[in-house]
């Protein structure tokens, strides 16, 4: 994710923005409030005191189910020192240049807004506490403060933040990085288990996601899209189309991933998205897919087959001679490991809405994870202004990466574009969803490793077959060239060889890590059985003392040994882990571990197979995300939604397929999707708290589940599978 | 063709294609858009209604099926005894992640507690198996089921 760490660093420099933003828009606010207009008072970008001493918080990244929308403004509440019954929270729109960084990915929300937001929140209080001192003549190391007042305790005096409000917005904003913090001993929302702040409106089905939007006048769009990906309209005929009730445009679009001046995609706009979606097939169009017709699945597993017997097309990583290590092996073991091509199948599917104004102004509603992303699309492919763009947010129903693109927005904007004044929003019905997906790409691993005679791995080998373009890996399709063990052993040979495909391909969750965690903790599991261990040992042996291995890129921490000797140790003992083979038939134990998204997380799995179907019984997990779990409700949810999502892309999700250039997959009866009969009694969790920064949640548990499940599988029945998803027949 | 029925308690007459699915009366011409579009296909549960208490998927019901009917939508659900447990409880265990699937979701428990008061993990099982939930809220359903019943799990 190469561009998002650019990003990632251009988000110091926005928050550091909007620190300056904290006293613009104080005194901003200090002449509404002076002219008694009965406005909140605003205590930087984040902070609003009304009259009446309640607080609304804006949350500024995207909600797609992660909780964040709670979180963020938990972490700035409890710096202001208000309670939480006190603040109402409002979902920001979209402006990196006010909030910083706003994206639903890489689970960075926690480690990169822990300490601005709760700055943010700090800054705000000592405004407030100066702006006692100034009125009581007191000195403010004699003031206190608790749910939203400011107290003199020797006096007996206190004060509500809003009646101080309009003394504090005169006070110049504070040097955040030295506003002073809580201690954690003092925390009072922080740790506490919040509920979703959406949870009421949800349950009454209130109007939240980006397809509830309605807006006045607003028609729907329905989508044409050429069948195979990349390929575009030679040409098309709307006539019957035009003929049907309640038609009021047929406009051809590009998606943004085709050349500029050539459309991949009809949208068909009437007064319902029914009718619309119903009329489709009345529309004639002529593709130019013949460049993409050549791709395959069964195309792909060829080549890859071909490829894995060859030499890498290039190196990744490369210590020592693992060849010469090889040969003088105690013993080697060989395996290959698959992965497929999979859709993100996100339930709400995507969909956006805009509104094109007289003034050439474009507003958008959007359910996006990266909608600052989406302006910059927008604004190249209809050659428009970014400032000319807003993005409101909405509720989104379900990300898992797949609206980190923004496509939907680029399509309904130039839908906008072409009937101004009329709001346009554009559904994709399942189909169009599935055959449309940005793809987590499939993968082929060819490993040999070799133990000496005590058991200890001294060679390792991975010819890593991958889909590129230009003789790199395409967008998710990479590998860390520090993919453990191969930092920890002295001679490693990590090899890539590339396939060319049309598809467009993203990040699913946990991206590349559910893949790899799979990989590379099956095959780790054989390498121990070799060596006459189990998994928790061998990866105990491997990962040695205490020390920092190299992080997997720029911008993200280093490997801690000893985190994660940690958790392991503590999920065995959690599982009450032995090592012994399971004397029961068709029931296994399985162990995983994976460091990704910067936590570390070892899980066990209890599997049943009964008639050649996999049943996952029960999960443990041990999780060290640092020092603090910051809403362990909401911790408790991505906990079990990350490992349940992981048995669904090992047991339960199918392969892509595609033909002739095209996907074939239509809906959740080939594309079959966890139910609630698939999903384990249990998934029982345990902290291991480190003195480390919290980090985030929404992915890093996922991908020690897939391996585990592979390794219970073959604890239960002997058989050793290495391609996903598991099958026993 | 005017179709009239009854939705949510008030009785509405509407003019509209005959074969157009309920879910898209609710949501295109009611403005009732708790009801979801996940699938359109029957297989998601994401549309999930009561038509004369029964659960049904309102993307396969065409309006004219439902003439003369009484529909209760998420909107309204905790207006029923047992809908208004089920409302309840999800909302103390705080069960929705994004919350798409979740009205779907409570209309099914509905059903089923409505159905069965006392069910049996089968019982929960099978009357919420053709509800999808692609964030995996599934243990949190299953405990809400049972503390709406009464069987504080
Ligand atoms: S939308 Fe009706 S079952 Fe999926
Ligand atoms: S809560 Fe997201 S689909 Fe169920």
């Amino acid at each position: 994710m190469s561009t998002v760490s650019l990003n990632r660093r251009s988000f110091i420099a926005a928050t550091i923005a909007g620190g300056a933003a904290l006293t613009f828009e104080a005194r901003l606010t200090l002449a509404r409030a002076a002219a008694g207009t009965g406005e909140p008072a605003l205590l930087g970008a984040f902070i609003h005191i009304a009259p009446d001493n309640t607080f609304i918080i804006e949350a500024k990244n995207p909600e797609i189910g992660q909780g964040i929308k709670t979180m963020l403004p938990m972490l700035i509440a409890e710096e202001l020192d208000v309670s939480w019954s006190q603040i109402r929270i409002r979902q920001a729109d979209t402006n990196e240049k006010l909030y910083g960084m706003q994206i639903a990915g890489g689970s960075w929300a926690t480690p990169f807004n822990w300490m601005p937001a709760r700055q943010a929140g700090a800054g705000a209080r000592q405004m407030l506490v100066l702006a006692a001192e100034k009125l009581w003549g007191v000195p403010a190391a004699s003031l206190t403060t608790e749910a939203g007042e400011v107290i003199h305790k020797a006096s007996g005096r206190r004060a509500t933040y809003a009646s101080l409000a309009p003394e504090a917005v005169k006070i110049a904003a504070p040097d955040l990085e030295k506003v002073p913090l809580k201690s954690p001993e003092t925390f009072r929302i922080i740790g506490k288990s919040q509920p979703g702040v959406d949870t009421p409106a949800i349950v009454r089905g209130a109007p939240l996601f980006g397809i509830d939007t309605r807006l006045p006048g607003m028609v729907y769009a329905a989508m044409v899209k050429c069948p195979v990906q990349g390929g575009t309209i030679r040409q098309f005929s709307d006539a019957l189309v035009r003929q049907q009730r309640g038609i009021s445009a047929v406009v051809p679009v590009n998606s943004g991933e085709v050349p500029a001046g050539k459309h991949d995609a009809v949208l068909i706009v009437a007064d319902s998205w029914w009718r619309a979606n119903k009329v489709r097939e009345k529309l004639t169009v002529e593709w130019d897919s013949a460049a993409q017709a050549g791709f395959s699945t069964a195309g792909y597993a060829k080549q890859a087959a071909a490829l894995l017997g060859s030499a890498p097309q290039s190196s990744l990583f490369k210590a020592g001679n693992a060849d010469a290590a090889l040969a003088r092996a105690a013993k080697t073991i060989t395996a290959d490991y698959a992965y497929p091509i999979l859709s993100h199948a996100t339930l709400e599917p995507q969909n956006c809405t805009a509104l094109m104004h007289a003034d050439g102004k474009l507003e958008i509603w959007a359910p996006s994870q990266w909608p600052a992303e989406g302006i910059k699309d927008v604004a190249r492919v209809m050659s428009i202004a970014p400032e000319a763009i807003t993005v409101h947010l909405t509720r989104i129903g379900g990300g898992f990466g797949r609206r980190l693109m923004n496509d939907y927005m680029v399509m309904v904007a130039q839908a906008a574009k072409a009937m101004p004044g009329r709001p346009v929003q554009l559904i994709f019905d399942r189909t169009d969803d599935m055959r449309n997906d940005y793809y987590r790409p499939g993968g082929w691993h060819r490993l040999i490793a070799g133990i000496d005679a005590s058991g200890a791995m001294i060679a390792l080998k991975d010819h890593f077959i991958t889909f590129g373009a230009g003789g790199k890996p395409i967008r998710a399709a990479e590998m860390n060239a520090h993919e453990f063990p191969g930092p920890v052993i002295a001679d490693v040979d990590y090899g890539m060889s590339f396939i060319a495909t049309n598809l467009a391909t993203g990040w699913l969750r946990a991206p590349t890590s559910n893949a790899m965690a799979f990989v590379f903790q099956g095959f780790l599991a054989e390498v121990a059985a070799a060596a006459g261990l189990d998994l928790p040992e061998l990866m105990r042996r491997t990962l040695g003392g205490p020390k920092m291995l190299p992080r997997a890129e720029e911008g993200e921490p280093e490997f801690s040994t000893a985190r994660a000797r940690g958790v392991i140790d503590a999920v065995c003992k959690f599982a009450s882990w032995t090592g012994k083979p399971s004397t029961v038939k068709g029931k296994g134990r399985g162990f995983g571990f994976y460091f990704s998204h910067r936590g570390y997380f070892a899980e066990v799995v209890d599997v049943t197979v009964a008639d050649g179907a996999v049943k996952v019984d029960k999960v443990w997990v041990a999780g060290d995300i640092g020092a603090q779990v910051i809403n362990p409700l909401n911790a408790e949810h991505q906990m079990q939604g990350a490992a349940i999502d992981g048995i669904a892309q090992a047991l339960v999700w199918q392969p892509i397929v595609q033909e002739a250039g095209a996907v074939a997959q239509e809906n959740f009866l080939d594309f079959p999707m966890m139910r609630i009969e698939m999903a384990p009694e249990d998934v029982a969790i345990t902290w291991v708290k480190t003195d480390n920064p919290p980090t985030g949640l929404g992915e890093p548990a996922l991908p020690p589940v897939i391996p585990a499940i592979a390794n219970a599988i073959h604890d239960a029945t002997g058989k050793r599978l290495r391609t996903l998803p598991l099958q026993m027949s | 063709m005017p179709i009239t029925l009854t939705v949510n308690r008030t009785p509405r007459t509407i003019e509209t294609d005959a074969d157009k699915p309920l879910l898209w009366v609710l949501r295109e011409e009611l403005a009732l858009v708790g009801t979801k579009f996940g699938c359109g296909a029957g297989l998601c549960g994401a549309c999930t209604v009561l038509l004369d208490g029964e659960a049904v998927r309102a993307c396969q019901t065409p309006i004219a099926d439902a003439a003369g009917k009484a529909i209760v939508t998420i909107e309204d659900v905790a207006s029923l005894p047992v809908g208004k447990k089920v409302v309840a409880a999800w909302t103390a265990l705080d069960v929705p992640q994004c919350g798409y699937c979740q009205a779907g979701q409570i209309m099914s428990a509905t059903a089923l507690l409505s159905r069965t008061p006392k069910p049996s993990a089968d019982d929960i099982t099978a009357g919420m198996s053709g509800n999808i939930c692609r964030c995996a809220t599934y243990l949190r359903i299953r405990k809400a089921i049972l503390e709406a019943a009464g069987e504080a799990a």
